[in-house]
């Protein structure tokens, strides 16, 4: 990739005779369209480097609204948003699209790669596509919406983020995952919700194993309610009820000599 | 009594008996700790047992060939400054000397400042841990590497823009492979709410990162990072001492600013007795494959490398140093400086089945000297402003005592010291550091 260092004119990805700028001597709007409210960004023109200064530069209440074109699987695409921006991508995104996002929303209307929206406070990430592995890892607020399938490692380690999945997801999702809401509206793959914490699970279809300490759990009509609105939310209309809900058994929050052979 | 009987009463040696050197006391006290408990001893500090290590290098000093430094009179710079390839806001440190990463969880919030507090004083730097960044540590720390950790605990995008520089931590030397270990006892309510875990629980964090593997993956990982925090930190890769050659290649290759190698004898707060004692290779061991990584790459010097693992004296701060390292972290030798071990603890170190100079239950929760603790009694004994004062004083000694051997060896800069001001007291020694055995031409390993 041609992401340039803004300071000093070193070019990522091992390119030594990339072309030197900086964010100051090529700003992006000499090459972005603003009608109506809208940048227009067209990664075809300008690099990454300059499309996450821009946004990074956005005011803390910035609402501005950003479109992205020709992104051509660029990675950490609009990572580190730090204002309730609107951002639209239309094509595929690379790695880490929207990673760390905090108040942004953020639409991928392609497939994303491995890590969109990992670790993300606050805000709304959707990919309108499949996305790849560990998809929200990590990630302690927001909403992520995935419209098609999402691949293994979703919602990694998850810290309180909601993710919902409109297709399958991979295997071992949910692994570790302390906090937040995973909903899978197709299949769950192999060792659903392995190493457990305190994160809740709710699989539309058929769970192909469950990891270490995941169980299935009672479904009350408060998990129904909060499954319902964040179905909503994510634009979805399925039928809550044909869920069931996944947690963890809690066994292995103490090490215990007896529990050697779940590991 | 004689002292022919007292002696005999006091030594079974003394009247003939002899202690099986594969047997001996702390063998047979851990098989019978096993058989009783059923369970692996879990500790804190590095390896323990004996290892070819610093104190197997000698320097020459200055002779007929080599000029000295006036000792009181002429300088000898310590300044260093660490990831200048591609960050576009180095660190500049006063000295080579830093603190390694150390979680608020494994150590209480008082001893996270002290380190803050005396590192800043000497103009170097801290590193936070497996457990977020703390007001306590950003707060006094004038410089701070905030560590990027499979667990990913209290990460946020705004302490990664509020840190110094950013150390991606693939593995550490005490356990490389393993990943961190905090036991219930001392998970409190705060700790527990920076991990975002429940109170009181076992944490066994992640040994792999999340969202990526292998080097390739790294390489666009940092890309990410440069761009959350607009290329200007430096981005630290730390890594574990097993296969270091390879590793620091790697390393590099992903873009890493600065290499932190951490040797065997680097400690941990917690970790099975077994993984500390036999995974991963010594500093002495480790350090010139790295650097020999380095210079085959062309990036010696500029892809800094620091290294821990063992640092105990400025003569331990000159040999990483001659051997081809920018900069040392200490650990254990920074706790043992705020007070760890203190002989004026030894009633207490009793009571808890230990003594002074083998208290090794950082994990536990209970240290009398306040530091590896998070019971608000206990670490109410360790007053931040003097454990500072203790760190900075032991930061400034490390330093000069560097200072005196590079005037020795007719260096003005402690990164002046050069492989050739050393030679290896052992064959190990020798073959590991590649410097002649002393008084010989021999390097084992070295030509036909």
């Amino acid at each position: 990739m041609a992401a340039l260092n803004a300071k000093n004119g070193i070019a990522a990805g091992n390119e030594p005779d990339a072309p030197t700028a900086t964010v100051a001597d090529v700003p992006l709007g000499a090459s972005a369209a603003r009608h109506s409210g809208t940048v227009t960004v067209d990664l075809a023109e300008v690099t990454v480097r300059q499309l996450n200064a821009a946004l990074h530069a956005e005011p803390a209440g910035s609402r501005t609204r950003y479109r992205v074109l020709n992104p051509a699987g660029e990675h950490a695409l609009a990572a580190g948003i730090g204002a309730p921006l609107d951002v639209r991508i239309d094509g595929h995104a690379g790695y880490y699209a929207a990673g760390m996002n905090m108040r942004a929303a953020v639409e991928i209307h392609g497939n994303a790669g491995t890590g969109v929206a990992e670790n993300m406070m606050s805000g709304r990430v959707h990919v309108r596509g499949d996305a790849s592995q560990s998809a929200g890892a990590t990630a302690h607020g927001g909403l992520l919406v995935i419209d098609g399938n999402a691949g293994a490692r979703c919602g990694i380690s998850l810290k309180g983020a909601d993710i919902v999945v409109g297709g399958d997801a991979g295997h071992m999702s949910a692994f570790m995952a302390q906090a937040g809401r995973l909903v899978i509206c197709g299949d769950a793959g192999d060792a659903l919700g392995d190493s457990l914490y305190e994160a809740r699970i709710y699989v539309r279809g058929r769970v192909a194993s469950l990891g270490a300490d995941c169980v299935e759990k009672e479904m009350r009509p408060e998990h129904r309610q909060e499954l319902s609105e964040l179905l909503t939310a994510a634009g979805r209309d399925d039928d809550p009820s044909a869920f069931r809900r996944y947690g963890s058994a809690r066994t292995l929050y103490h090490f215990h000599v007896d529990n050697a052979r779940a590991y | 009594m004689t002292i022919e009987d007292h002696s005999r009463a006091e030594s079974p040696a003394a009247s003939g008996l002899r202690e099986s050197a594969t047997f001996d006391r702390a063998t047979i006290a851990a098989i019978q700790n096993a058989a009783r408990t059923g369970i692996y001893d879990i500790r804190g500090g590095g390896a323990k047992r004996k290892l070819p290590h610093l104190d197997d290098l000698l320097f020459l000093g200055a002779s007929m060939s080599r000029y000295p430094l006036e000792g009181y009179r002429e300088r000898c710079d310590t300044d260093v400054v660490l990831g200048g390839k591609h960050a576009s806001k180095p660190l500049r440190l006063s000295t080579p000397v830093t603190i390694a990463g150390m979680s608020f969880g494994a150590l209480s919030g008082r001893a996270k400042e002290s380190l803050g507090r005396g590192a800043s004083e000497v103009g170097t730097s801290t590193t936070t841990g497996d457990g977020g960044m703390t007001e306590e540590e950003r707060g006094h720390s004038k410089h701070l590497v905030y560590q990027y950790l499979p667990s990913r605990y209290g990460m946020n995008p705004d302490h990664l823009r509020a840190a110094d520089a950013i150390e991606v931590v693939l593995g550490q030397g005490a356990k490389p492979g393993g990943g961190g270990m905090l036991l219930g006892q001392k998970i409190t309510e705060r700790v527990a709410g920076m991990r975002t875990l429940p109170a009181g629980i076992d944490q066994r964090s992640a040994c792999r990162h999340p969202d990526w593997t292998g080097p390739d993956d790294l390489a666009i990982k940092i890309t990410e990072l440069r761009e959350i925090t607009d290329w200007e930190k430096p981005i630290y890769v730390k890594i574990g001492a097993s296969r270091p050659y390879y590793d620091v290649k790697l390393a590099v290759k992903s873009g890493a600013d600065v290499v932190v190698l951490d040797g065997m004898q680097g400690g941990t707060a917690a970790t099975q007795d077994v993984f500390i004692e036999h995974v991963g290779i010594p500093t002495l061991a480790a350090l010139p494959e790295a650097v020999r990584a380095l210079q085959e790459m062309g990036e010696h010097r500029r892809v800094q490398l620091i290294v821990s693992g063992g640092i105990r004296n400025g003569a331990d701060v000159a040999k990483c140093l001659a051997l081809g390292a920018d900069a040392v972290a200490i650990g254990t030798a920074a706790l043992i400086a705020l007070g760890d071990n203190d002989p004026a603890l030894e009633e207490e170190y009793r009571r808890l089945g230990s003594a002074a100079g083998y208290y090794d239950d950082w994990q536990d929760g209970r240290d009398p000297a306040g530091i590896t603790t998070q019971d608000p009694d206990l670490q109410q004994r360790l007053d931040p402003v003097e454990g500072g004062t203790r760190v900075a004083n032991f930061l400034r000694v490390l330093t000069m005592e560097a200072q005196i051997i590079a005037r020795a060896c007719g260096k003005a800069h402690l990164l002046h010291l050069e492989p050739e001001d050393l030679v290896a007291l052992t064959i190990e020694a020798a073959a590991m550091s590649r410097r002649p055995l002393a008084g010989t031409s021999w390097v084992p390993g070295a030509g036909a």
